[in-house]
């Protein structure tokens, strides 16, 4: 079993803990000038997406998480889960409800995902960074928000809500920001 | 491919121009701090046959062959110029100082880096009380603005922040304090002795609030972790050794320094024998230190500051990386 010793500790490395596969955000090496070295991590669990601290003695070892990114291609779903597969290979792999998570708001057939496989399977789905999505309901009217933000909500095709300019309109494709959940352009058919 | 890859940036250095200037600038206010107060600046080798046989300091090593040396002999790099030091003591330098680059194995974070620069003196006369004023005095001498000095001993300062005695407790009672502190993973780390618990709480507990705007020294130490001090018999007996704090980090370290020399073979011997225990390898002890010792160093006091910490304060930085032109991973 391949396993990581405190000094092999930084951000991004994945480990087991508790039975659940974590990943290390921060590693502070703490060191009185004369006595016992520790290690101080702050780690995420990857199926809960729970950030806790540890506190590791220098030269420990942790078990090594066999955890994996890869980009799939979305296809469908089937009520109860999500299929995606390897543009390259063709295989497949379907995630459930929760590792797909409020990722679905954002999920359009053929787009790139970024899952996350624990052990060959997914544990979580995320979007690309930018999606071109079609707008299906809006206020029609130029009217729309008076306050000042110059905006107004629009539902697109998968379902996400988001602030668009008062120009944008039903049937219109727009590019939005999955990161901040934000409209950055109207995008022409291509 | 050519050697130069332009799009690799680690050739630049991590500091800026202004902090070399602070650099430059500090070590030069060192320098007329000890000048004024009549101190000798010396220097030390680098590399010894001998090293430190402290169990929680590694040491790199490194070879020399050569004329005197025709099969090679393995020389430890200095963790701190301390030994040969004492050894001009002995020789009646009187009150010395060094600034030099010192060098830990294992070191590496945001207030550790494994070469670093150490200022070290020696004050023959002084006991660690004197020496912790002439300290606060330098310090206050190159920081932006002079701080109110607090000095606290190291059973006060665990009695005010998590209720203790650290003289007294035992193992089983600071495994508990630790705990109680909600430190975590507290109930499963598997730590060597009573030690090792008082270093987790004083690190994860209590440092945090030492030196918040001003300067915190911690002094009298246990008896256990006297390394080079002088211990006090008492009750309880303390180790003569205190360390400065400035917001939150760990300055210097000193101590009303040992002059027994068969008190300080016994302490290296206990140290390579806990080495033994570790499975770490053990350290030749320097026995140019003891002859130094036994032919009669004065009495004093002496203290190790970091460099870069320091400087880290004077210009308000939050990583080591950003004071050293050059850090590790740049190296």
């Amino acid at each position: 079993m391949a396993s990581y010793s405190t000094s092999e500790f930084k951000g991004g490395l994945k480990i087991m803990m508790d039975g659940d596969p974590c990943s290390i955000i921060e590693n502070e090496f703490v060191k009185p000038g004369k006595g016992q070295a520790f290690s101080r991590v702050k780690i995420r669990n990857l199926k809960t997406g729970r950030v806790l601290e540890k506190t590791f003695k220098s030269g420990e070892s942790v078990e090594a998480a066999d955890v994996m990114e890869v980009n799939l291609q979305y296809l469908y779903a089937d009520g109860e889960f999500w299929h995606f597969m390897d543009p390259e290979t063709f295989e497949q792999v379907s995630a459930d409800e929760k590792a797909v998570g409020d990722t679905v708001k954002w999920m359009k057939e053929q787009d790139l995902c970024t899952i996350t496989l624990w052990d060959g399977s997914p544990i979580i789905v995320a979007p690309p960074n930018f999606v071109v999505l079609t707008v299906t309901d809006t206020d029609p009217g130029l009217k729309g928000d008076t306050s000042g933000s110059g905006g107004k909500p629009a539902t697109l095709e998968s379902g996400a809500v988001v602030r668009v300019p008062l120009f944008v309109q039903i049937g219109e494709m727009i590019k939005v920001d999955t990161r901040t959940g934000e409209y950055v352009s109207r995008v022409k058919e291509g | 491919m050519t050697s130069g890859d332009p799009a690799n940036s680690d050739w630049r250095p991590a500091a800026t121009q202004e902090m070399l200037r602070a650099r430059a600038g500090l070590l030069a206010d060192i320098r007329t701090f000890f000048r004024q107060a009549g101190v000798l600046e010396v220097e030390t080798p680098v590399c010894s046959r001998f090293g430190v046989t402290d169990p929680a300091i590694e040491s790199f090593t490194t070879r020399y062959t050569g004329p005197a040396a025709a099969h090679g002999e393995t020389l430890y790099l200095h963790t701190s110029p301390e030994f040969p030091m004492k050894r001009l003591l002995a020789a009646g330098s009187g009150p010395i100082y060094q600034i030099c680059k010192v060098f830990r194995g294992g070191e590496l974070g945001t207030r550790h880096n494994p070469e670093f620069t150490l200022l070290e003196w020696y004050r023959p006369g002084f006991d660690h009380f004197a020496l912790m004023d002439e300290v606060a005095s330098l310090v206050n001498a190159v920081l932006p603005s002079a701080l109110p000095v607090e000095r606290l001993s190291y059973g006060e300062a665990f009695q005010r922040y998590l209720g203790i005695d650290p003289h007294a407790a035992s193992f089983a009672s600071l495994r508990q304090c630790a705990i109680d502190a909600g430190i975590p993973d507290a109930e499963t780390l598997s730590l060597d002795g009573a030690d090792a618990w008082l270093d987790l709480l004083l690190t994860q507990r209590i440092e945090f609030h030492l030196g918040r705007e001003r300067l915190s020294f911690l002094f009298d130490y246990p008896a256990s972790q006297a390394a080079l001090a002088k211990v006090r018999q008492g009750t309880p007996a303390v180790a003569e050794r205190f360390e400065l704090y400035l917001e939150g980090i760990e300055i210097a370290n000193g101590f009303h320094e040992l002059t027994d020399a068969q008190e300080q073979q016994r302490r290296f011997e206990q140290e390579n024998a806990t080495r033994e225990e570790r499975g770490l390898p053990t350290v030749p002890m320097d026995r140019n230190l003891l002859s130094a010792l036994a032919s009669g160093m004065p009495e004093c006091a002496g203290v190790a500051l970091g460099i870069d910490r320091l400087l880290m304060r004077v210009t308000d930085v939050a990583s080591i990386e950003e004071v050293l032109a050059f850090p590790y991973l740049r190296a």
